[in-house]
């Protein structure tokens, strides 16, 4: 039997029950740390896909820095009164309803046409991914990659809007 | 220049690259220049100055097209300027203009007038750029967010009020939950075409069986992501509340702007889809039927003017989408006229309400209107003729984009819809004149002349012209749809 699919219902397993821990637990630490563990397993999915550009990212980017600074905000900021309320909304069965009706649907339909979608044939030398992606950014997909720096510094610039108490 | 980098590409991309580069001067300048609060208004001369240099580089792309005919490509077919796309460069350029002129009053009022705002509204308005001229889902994506961002701070620009933090709040979370879908729907896209393009993709739709549950999800996932977007029911709640938290010009360019790159990006994926045809039409024409009705209802009871015209939005879109839904020539053809005449009746109708913010009043509320004829009869009747147009009344501007459609759906014979559609219009009437009672009926509620800016009245005359101009003598705006459409 073949290795990859118990890798990955392992970290698909990971991903999950991080990300649900993640909004059921009350303690803000305990649901950054289950966050962690979910953003962990989606790094796993993407080395899994031999994507091993995105699976540094992932854990250079999400697990290193913005979980950290997570951590550091969550400690920094009193969270007892926030960990004492109410954790769901009184309709909360209405909302899971609503999802595991939308996730079967998606099932559903991706199960009958997975058939239809035809796999990108797998580069020939597993350690290319990187320089492919690198090409393909600064070739094909040269906007949108300049786009994005703009977008980032809306974000930006937004983000200091809302934040700074006076601006001048 | 090198090979990713032609001269076509820079060509195509100038009037984006130069509202960047405005943008970013813009948040340089600010502070540098115009550090006192006093100043800070002529910000708005830098704006217009950026939104010159983009006309001029828009009316070359024109006169381009002119010679040329055709369309021009640009990037691999990740941007195009054609005839549609020039359209609606257009009216964002009239609609960033116009709120950007009428802004600085509101903001001194509300004491929160940062030179930022008018950057981001350049922002804005530079991601709208690639809703109406991208190509490419990625392109069209991250153009799409970049508006949406932008959006996003300016609702919320009112740092103090509660409101105004509700309302960004809820647009922030519920617009990032739909850039979900459509980025969903978007990489299912990709999975059927193996390419981002939009022509590759539609012919990859086009050799798919129409049952193909792909297909099927595909379709459904950016239908909802593209619904959110131009608020149609049942994707309309973020809406009223957005729009009655936002700065109020913030809302008047939300509910234009915003929306007109909307329905520039839905057109364009719908049109690519168009091999579906048989797949959508019924979706969107029971969105367009359950706008009408839910937003023409809703309205009757609202008090607030800002909810009221936000709900009165969400049937605009009704309408518009019934434009697609007829499918011949004449139903796009009739969609641009509807858009460029509802940006102009639209802000004319938010302008009259920032008019009535007054220092001590806020100036929401359609009893704030009472008594405006003997307050003020100019914004009174101003008001009346945004109002009448709203409304669909001859000779207003209105009348002609809701005729357009009509025949729209005449001509594909769908009477049934076009009765329907038809029949809003009273409902529409009836709310719209609650306004107009208001006004020339009820007796005054604030006393005082409303103290207005220069740039305010400007606007004002322009968006009132228009809105007369283009219901008396529609022609040679019908003929500039009908044009855009055949390049």
């Amino acid at each position: 039997m073949p290795i990859d699919p118990l890798f990955f219902w392992a970290f698909a397993a990971l991903t999950l029950g991080g990300a649900l821990l993640t909004i059921t637990l009350r303690s803000a630490v305990h649901c950054a740390i289950a966050l962690i563990a979910s953003l962990a397993g989606v790094a796993g999915l993407y080395l899994l896909q031999k994507a091993e550009f995105l699976f540094a990212v992932q854990i250079v980017l999400y697990i290193g820095g913005i979980m950290v600074l997570f951590l550091f905000v969550i400690m920094l900021v009193n969270l007892d009164a926030a960990a004492r309320e109410r954790q769901f909304h009184k309709r909360w069965w209405a909302g899971l309803a609503a999802t595991l009706a939308t996730g079967a649907l998606l099932i559903y339909y991706l199960a009958k046409g997975a058939s239809g979608l035809r796999a990108a044939p797998m580069p020939a030398q597993p350690a290319g991914n990187t320089e492919q992606l690198s090409d393909l950014l600064f070739s094909e997909y040269l906007l949108p990659f300049e786009l994005v720096s703009l977008l980032l510094l809306v974000a930006i610039v937004g983000s200091v809007i809302m934040a700074k108490k006076r601006i001048v | 220049m090198s090979q990713f980098y032609t001269s076509t590409d820079h060509f195509v991309l100038l009037p984006a690259l130069l509202l960047a580069m405005f943008g970013c001067a813009v948040l340089l300048f600010d502070f540098w220049i115009f550090p006192q609060e006093q100043l800070r208004k002529h910000l708005i001369w830098f704006v217009a100055l950026g939104e010159a240099f983009t006309a001029i580089a828009l009316f070359r792309q024109y006169s381009f097209l002119n010679e040329h005919g055709g369309e021009l490509v640009a990037f691999n077919g990740a941007l195009v300027i054609d005839g549609f796309a020039l359209f609606f460069h257009w009216l964002f350029l009239a609609a960033t203009l116009i709120v950007a002129l009428i802004s600085y009053r509101y903001l001194e009022v509300r004491e929160e007038h940062h030179g930022e705002y008018y950057g981001i509204l350049m922002l804005a308005q530079c991601g709208m750029f690639f809703l109406a001229s991208g190509t490419d889902l990625v392109t069209m994506f991250v153009g799409l967010e970049l508006m949406a961002v932008s959006f996003y701070i300016l609702v919320g620009f009112l740092r103090t009020d509660k409101r105004s933090n509700e309302a960004a709040l809820k647009y922030l979370l519920l617009g990032a939950f739909s850039s979900g879908f459509l980025a969903y729907g978007f990489s299912l896209l990709y999975g059927m075409a193996g390419s981002t393009r939009l022509r590759d993709v539609a012919t990859a739709v086009a050799a798919r069986d129409l049952k193909d549950p792909i297909l099927l999800m595909a379709i459904g996932t950016v239908s909802v992501g593209l619904f959110f977007k131009v608020s149609a029911v049942p994707f309309h709640m973020w809406a009223p509340d957005a729009y009655e938290g936002a700065p109020t010009s913030v809302t008047a360019f939300l509910s234009v702007g915003s929306k007109a790159a909307s329905f520039a990006l839905l057109i364009r994926l719908f049109t690519a889809l168009g091999a579906a045809r048989s797949v959508w039409e019924p979706v969107l024409a029971g969105v367009a039927v359950l706008s009408l009705t839910i937003g023409n209802f809703a309205a009757v009871t609202q008090t607030n003017t800002k909810r009221l015209l936000a709900y009165s939005s969400i049937s605009h879109a009704g309408y518009m989408l019934l434009g697609l839904v007829a499918g011949n020539d004449r139903g796009l053809q009739g969609m641009l006229v509807y858009l460029l005449v509802y940006t102009f009746m639209n802000l004319g109708a938010f302008l009259v309400i920032i008019a009535l913010n007054q220092k001590d009043v806020a100036g929401e509320d359609v009893a704030d209107l009472g008594g405006l004829i003997h307050r003020n009869p100019g914004y009174a009747l101003l008001m009346l003729v945004f109002l009448l147009s709203l409304a669909g009344i001859p000779p207003t501007a209105g009348f002609i984009g809701k005729y357009y459609i009509f025949m729209a759906l005449v001509e594909a014979k769908m009477y049934f819809l076009a009765v329907i559609a038809a029949l809003y219009v009273a409902v529409a009437v009836f709310y719209y004149f609650r306004m107009v009672r208001s006004m020339f009926v009820e007796k005054q509620e604030h006393a005082g002349p409303l103290t207005t800016s220069f740039g305010m009245r400007a606007a004002l005359v322009v968006t009132g012209l228009a809105t007369l101009v283009v219901g008396l003598y529609p022609e040679p705006f019908v003929r500039l749809a009908q044009t855009s459409l055949m390049r």
